[in-house]
């Protein structure tokens, strides 16, 4: 048996593939996204279900306000767009500027987040009133975690880009696409759970 | 490929552990993670294996004597997630994936290897605590489905770790199907095409499309399930207004898919296998791809034919009843493709061979009893019956887990350049043939006749045959000292195996055994014809 060990050398081995395919980690995280995109899917399946078949008891029909929502949608589609602004000054070798605009999507986040919370509190439901208010806080909660995440992981690449020639430059910025397609993701899940959830 | 070594890693190479201790390392070698998870997979086979014969001793009379109703409850849980989620998913998909795909696709690791490890190393930490969930107050009771309400009325902690477990096992396997899937798209070798892949690649990315497709939907319900448990939702509690049949519909929308994804990498391998022992090319190579996917798709719209019973409307059931039945086209395709590889061939009967064979005739009756229990007629009366026990054992057992030994036998010279001894394995397969058969065929009659499965006890009209049954269990347990006799033997004095002792001609057989660290010295080989047999050797590239 070989002595040499592996892991040393096939890492090094692997990081050279890197570099002349970049393409393969964004396939990875494309394919992971879709596995993500389906446990969304189940869970809006079983929230239409739910809506076909099980009706709610007498007086347990809630109207959901829409201003806080809306408002929301306004904030996360704004967010996608400077992420995108963030990524082409990045491109351009602006870091500072890059930085600044991954600061305000991740301050939009947080807004989004405050929002939510605000709306949890003033909801005239709680989680267990009924099958519609748990499926509610379900989504909107599973929806809110990866909103959460986006959020640190937004803070964190605007951390690393202002490190001077540090991880995120315009030579190397895999960490920006990843976050920043993900951050879209999460975007076109919220725009999908706002036209089920508030408007249907 | 000439690499560069700055002193800094050379000193680090000389931390990580060699020989044997590897294995208990955070490695990032496709071909460590592979016998990792291998040698995983096979101690919790015997933990659920142990759990088997206690199920069958208990069954060996009509009433619960030899464990409290409740304890057979948990023991049969047990047994189902130790079987499907620690055993054959991660040993059919994980141990052999990593293993060989690499090989078949040409690359020298699997595109993702920080992933492979963190995904094998889930495992041993997700089944120990799921074994571990006994000592709390009671493992989990609710069955490997667990069906709620009686997931939510069982004692609350087993079930909880229960789902925990299955989570983390789900995401595992999540993060491999991912590996898979950019393993076998991205990472094949220049000039490869993806029709010149080895048939394995293709059942493995069509099983990781599965995984990758239904696991989540798996997770979500978990979670759901969860909710109902600890914060006293109701999404499945029909008292506060749920609905039962919801997580039903997203259990088998992952579930039944499962069972794609415990077979089709069993159909991948034995494809590997018959041509190199039969010594004639694949038979259909073309028409077995388009099966494999066409099972993938059909896979995905065919899950309520697990509920015919739970009140779904006619529709429903006619729709499933047809998508079901359509699924035997492709799987006859593939059957008849492997028949026909045998036919003519220059066949040698050896362990690995016995088994293949073996599966072919197991899975053929597994596939005409699946044919009957997509009828709703039929299904309808036999329902949660033995019948349902002994249809999915015969995929499972005799499907699957035949291949897996049969791999083993293939593979073994290959990863440790030993021989395995050929008359141990043919006694292998001979007692596990006979109790796998003795122990599930008679399980179609008892369900016939309307035995419940998942009950400690019977109407004792039925002992006689329960007993056949237990009979047939104890000696698929002996079947398995003969072969890890032979495994402990054959790794310290086996009769060295060469580079590659089949003459095969699919790729990993082409560089040394046990192979090098980055697969092949030099160039990985353009393999054209995978299973270019029984040409002149003038004729092959």
């Amino acid at each position: 048996m070989t002595t040499l060990d592996s892991s040393k050398e096939t890492q090094k081995n692997n990081s050279e593939v890197n570099e002349t395919h970049e393409d393969y980690r964004m396939f990875g995280l494309i394919t992971f996204l879709i596995a993500d995109g389906m446990t969304f899917a189940g869970f809006f399946a079983a929230y239409l279900t739910y809506k076909a078949v099980n009706p709610l008891p007498d007086g347990a029909i809630y109207e959901l306000e829409l201003p806080i929502p809306t408002l929301n949608t306004i904030l996360l589609l704004v967010s996608s767009a400077t992420f995108h602004k963030a990524g082409k000054a990045l491109l351009k070798d602006k870091n500072s500027d890059s930085q600044k605009w991954l600061f305000f999507t991740a301050f939009l986040g947080i807004i989004f987040l405050i929002c939510q919370l605000f709306e949890y509190f003033h909801l005239p439901f709680g989680l267990t009133d009924n099958l519609f208010a748990s499926t509610f806080y379900a989504l909107t909660g599973f929806h809110g975690l990866h909103v959460t995440l986006g959020t640190l992981m937004i803070l964190i690449i605007a951390w690393q880009s202002r490190i001077n020639g540090g991880r995120l430059t315009s030579q190397n910025m895999f960490t920006l696409e990843a976050v920043e397609l993900y951050w879209h993701f999460v975007d076109g899940i919220w725009v999908i759970l706002f036209i089920i959830l508030y408007l249907l | 490929m000439t690499i560069s070594i700055d002193p800094q890693k050379t000193s680090n190479e000389s931390l990580q552990p060699k020989g044997w201790l590897r294995y208990f390392s955070f490695s990032l070698d496709h071909k460590v993670i592979g016998i990792q998870y291998l040698v995983c997979g096979f101690l919790f086979y015997l933990i659920g294996g142990t759990l088997a014969s206690a199920i069958r001793i208990e069954l060996a009379s009509p009433m619960s004597d030899f464990m409290p109703r409740d304890v057979y409850n948990q023991v049969l849980t047990l047994h189902g997630t130790i079987m499907i989620f620690l055993w054959i998913v991660p040993v059919v998909n994980g141990a052999f994936g990593n293993y060989l795909i690499p090989f078949y696709v040409g690359a020298r690791d699997m595109a993702f290897p920080r992933l492979n490890a963190v995904a094998f190393w889930l495992i041993p930490p997700s089944g120990l605590m799921l074994v571990a969930s006994y000592f709390v107050e009671g493992a989990a009771q609710a069955g490997w489905t667990a069906y709620p309400p009686l997931s939510i009325t069982t004692p609350q902690s087993g079930q909880i770790i229960w789902i925990l477990s299955v989570l983390l096992l789900g995401g595992s396997s999540i993060f491999g199907g991912i590996n898979f899937i950019a393993t076998i798209i991205k990472l094949r070798r220049p000039g490869l095409k993806l029709m010149q892949l080895p048939m394995y690649c293709w059942a493995m990315l069509g099983t990781s499309l599965l995984v990758v497709l239904s696991t989540p939907v798996l997770a979500g319900t978990l979670i759901l399930l969860s909710f109902d448990i600890i914060a006293n939702t109701g999404f499945f509690n029909p008292v506060l207004g749920g609905n039962v049949v919801v997580y039903q519909h997203l259990f088998w929308f992952y579930s039944h898919p499962a069972v794609y994804i415990m077979v089709l990498p069993a159909f991948g391998l034995v494809s590997e296998i018959l041509p190199v022992h039969a010594r004639k090319p694949l038979f259909g190579y073309t028409t077995m791809v388009f099966s494999i996917m066409g099972i993938v798709v059909l896979g995905l719209v065919v899950w309520a034919h697990h509920m015919f019973t739970s009140g779904t409307p006619p529709w429903m059931r006619l729709f499933f009843t047809i998508a079901t039945a359509f699924i035997a086209v492709p799987t006859g395709i593939k059957f008849f493709n492997w028949v026909a590889t045998l036919w003519g061939g220059k066949i040698s009967i050896n362990s690995a061979m016995l088994f293949s064979c073996g599966f072919i005739i197991n899975f053929v009756f597994g596939g005409i009893t699946g044919v009957a229990l997509a009828q709703v007629p039929f299904d309808i009366h036999v329902h949660d019956t033995y019948f349902v026990v002994a249809h999915f054992h015969y995929i499972v057992y005799g499907g699957t887990v035949f291949i897996i030994f049969s791999s083993i036998y293939h593979w073994f010279p290959k990863v440790t350049g030993k021989m395995l001894n050929e008359k141990l394995g043919i006694l292998h397969f001979i007692i596990t043939f006979i109790g796998f058969n003795l122990c599930f065929a008679p399980q179609h009659w008892l369900g016939l006749n309307g035995m419940p499965r998942r009950v400690a006890e019977y109407d004792p009209q039925f002992q006689f045959v329960n007993q056949i049954s237990s009979l047939g269990a104890l000696l698929m347990a002996i079947s398995t000292i003969p072969f890890l006799i032979n495994v402990f033997l054959s790794v310290r004095n086996g009769k060295d195996a060469g580079d590659n002792p089949w003459n095969a001609l699919t790729p990993e057989w082409l560089t040394s055994s046990p192979p090098p660290v980055e697969n092949w010295e030099g160039e990985a080989p353009l393999v054209e014809e995978p299973y270019g047999y029984g040409k002149k050797i003038s004729e092959q590239k």
